[in-house]
């Protein structure tokens, strides 16, 4: 065989090589982002699975039914209190950290860059605490003072006439882990918020400067208007948090079973779904319908989750997305 | 209208003009200073978090506190030496196994994503599994691991810790490998070398301080994390033994002591807090001033798109 043909074998070999090792590293990047795909797939499924018993034994009686009853021979259990005390502490910390979050992100925008900045900072560094640190801090020092400096006084004032006021202060209730929540999940608000409310078009801003509005007017007529959608988008994000918050809840609310963790009043103990999943998931036992029960909550609470956030992911990415076509 | 009509009418409406002026101005006003007021509300709880856990767990802070074993429940020997190194532990094992996806996720999304739309799909999904409460990652690693080997272990905590980690770094590697202009591919394809090698070579090698960044922030944010681990690694109050048994982390540690009445367990649990919060407010601050001293003017969140729940 000629030498040059003998050549040309081996550089065709070393092509080859060099294909392969090139399709190798694409199949493992692809693969690796494939991850999370089937993660997701996985985890539903497996779900769905393991609860299987207790869909099967209460049926859609597990969704509204209040019995919680995890005794041998007695099993009943209803998951409507948790996911009612889930909805309800989100909702009243949506109420508290929406207002207080575009507030901030506000006013990072109005002060000029050598305060916003370090203020955007602090800010985000409350999302960099720990979840049981908060807990913590609710549970030994912040649930102290509130219940003797707000819920007394508002219990003695209108406990007997109104009736979100009633039953007894005692500090581990639904209003304080609300609270606790809303501190949570302010960082996270605010600086979508921002990234959202930054995205309106400076002409905007500038044409509402130029008919003489004031600041807050700017807000109104410009900012506010345009940026709906984002916004709305950044509180349903901040509620998807509340939704998932387990430890610090967990340590707050006061952890009542069944029916009485309706929550009946504002300083009533209550449960939500992480939290009775956190309290009883390791007591257990797997023979039962017990964890069943729980990995049902769990699966419930997973479907709250997703849908909350492909929500507002969309209501957020439409946002931007229209900044991006805009012309600067 | 005669002339001092007019005139009267003008001084009206100039009148009407400085009222409302004085009206709006004094609006704004208020609303700066409501604006003002939320800031300083948010604020003031990250202080009083971080004053309490300094005047309570300073006085626990001692070396045996940080190194040795716990004692008896209410014995009044209080350690987190166990919790300390399990922390490390898990961190440890979690990014063996959730960085290099996470990282070559990243690389797929910025690399070969280029308008394809399963890489679109990926990314919403990554964002989306960022999202999913940390308590339920816990059962799934508890069905996937603990169920199936029969028993609970590092093993099954560093998986749940993992998939907290792995989109989080994805996305911040796929930020920052973005950020690499096209001209340093086309370099390196014109030297004839492989789309593998560009891509290690050159641009992860010139996004390493945004991919780094990225990696320390998924390791605060994992190594706060409780929740999952309640399922996974269980707690312990002896030292590291085997991968196969349960172990201890400084967040589980802080909760155990929480649900003690005493009150050194409370202390202790100061102690822990103030330890695991310096730790974790290191790794941002360091971040923040070695990586991030930003041009942008963006915050960290903005530059690396980074949010996720905490549990």
């Amino acid at each position: 065989m000629p030498s040059v043909t003998k050549r040309w074998i081996r550089r065709e070999t070393k092509a080859k090589k060099f294909l392969l090792s090139e399709k190798l590293f694409k199949f493992a990047a692809a693969a690796a982002g494939a991850y999370v795909l089937a993660m997701i797939l996985v985890m539903a499924l497996q779900l769905g699975f393991e609860s299987a018993p207790i869909w099967e034994e209460e049926g859609l009686g597990f969704i509204y039914g209040t019995d919680w009853n995890s005794v041998p021979g007695r099993e009943s259990f209803g998951a409507f209190p948790y996911i009612l005390g889930t909805l309800i502490t989100s909702a009243i910390a949506l109420a508290l950290g929406f207002p207080l979050s575009i507030g901030i992100a506000m006013l990072v925008m109005i002060v000029p860059k050598k305060i916003g900045q370090p203020l955007g900072y602090l800010v985000e560094l409350i999302e960099a605490v720990p979840s049981v640190v908060f807990g913590l801090w609710g549970l030994f020092v912040f649930r102290i003072y509130f219940r003797d400096l707000v819920e007394k006084p508002l219990h003695e004032a209108f406990g007997d006439s109104i009736y979100l006021f009633g039953g007894t202060p005692f500090g581990l209730d639904v209003l304080t882990a609300s609270i606790i929540l809303a501190i949570m999940i302010i960082p996270t608000i605010s600086s979508i918020s921002r990234e959202v409310m930054m995205a309106v078009p400076q002409q905007q801003k500038e044409a509402a400067y130029m008919l003489g509005s004031t600041t807050f007017e700017m807000f109104r007529m410009a900012i506010f208007p345009y940026s709906k959608a984002g916004l709305l988008g950044a509180s349903m994000l901040g509620l998807g948090r509340a939704v998932g918050e387990t430890m610090a809840v967990t340590m707050l609310i006061g952890n009542s079973i069944g029916p009485a963790a309706i929550p009946q009043s504002l300083f009533h103990s209550s449960q939500t779904m992480p939290s009775i999943i956190a309290n009883e998931f390791i007591e257990a036992s797997p023979v039962g319908i017990h964890l069943p029960a729980l990995i049902g909550v769990g699966l419930v609470l997973l479907a709250v989750g997703l849908t909350i956030n492909v929500v507002a992911h969309f209501l957020v990415a439409r946002m931007v997305k229209v900044n991006e076509g805009v012309v600067h | 209208m005669s002339f001092e009509e007019r005139q009267q009418k003008r001084a009206q409406i100039r009148s009407m003009f400085r009222s409302n002026v004085r009206r709006r101005l004094l609006v704004d006003k208020i609303v700066i200073g409501v604006v003002v007021a939320c800031a300083l509300i948010a604020i003031i709880p990250l202080f009083w978090i971080l004053g309490t856990a300094v005047y309570g767990g300073l006085p626990a802070l001692s070396w045996a506190f940080l190194t040795e074993e716990p004692g008896a429940v209410g014995s009044g020997e209080i350690s987190i030496g166990p919790a300390i190194q399990g922390t490390l532990i898990i961190i440890g094992l979690s990014s063996l196994i959730g960085l290099p996806i996470g990282v070559m996720g990243g690389v797929y999304l910025a690399e070969f994503g280029q308008g394809s739309r399963l890489a679109k799909q990926i990314r919403f999904y990554m964002d989306v599994f960022m999202q999913i409460p940390s308590i339920v990652i816990g059962i799934f690693a508890f069905l996937a691991v603990v169920l199936i080997l029969g028993h609970f272990s590092v093993w099954a905590g560093a998986f749940a810790l993992s998939l907290i980690m792995f989109p989080i770094v994805a996305r911040s590697t796929e930020e920052a490998m973005r950020m690499v202009p096209w001209t340093y591919r086309e370099a390196g394809a014109a030297l004839g070398l492989s789309k593998a090698v560009v891509t290690m070579r050159v641009v992860l090698s010139h996004a390493k301080k945004g991919i780094l960044t990225g990696i320390l922030l998924s390791i605060s944010r994992v190594g706060g994390e409780t929740a999952p681990l309640i399922m996974t690694i269980l707690g312990s109050s002896v030292f590291f033994e085997d991968l196969d048994t349960p172990m201890d982390a400084l967040p589980l540690r802080i909760w155990r002591f929480s649900l003690q009445p005493y009150d050194e367990a409370r202390m202790a649990g100061w102690g822990a807090a103030l330890t695991l919060v310096l730790v974790i407010f290191a790794i941002h601050v360091g971040v923040r001033y070695f990586f991030l001293r930003d041009r942008s003017g963006k915050s960290l969140s903005e530059t690396l798109r980074l949010r996720r729940h905490r549990g």
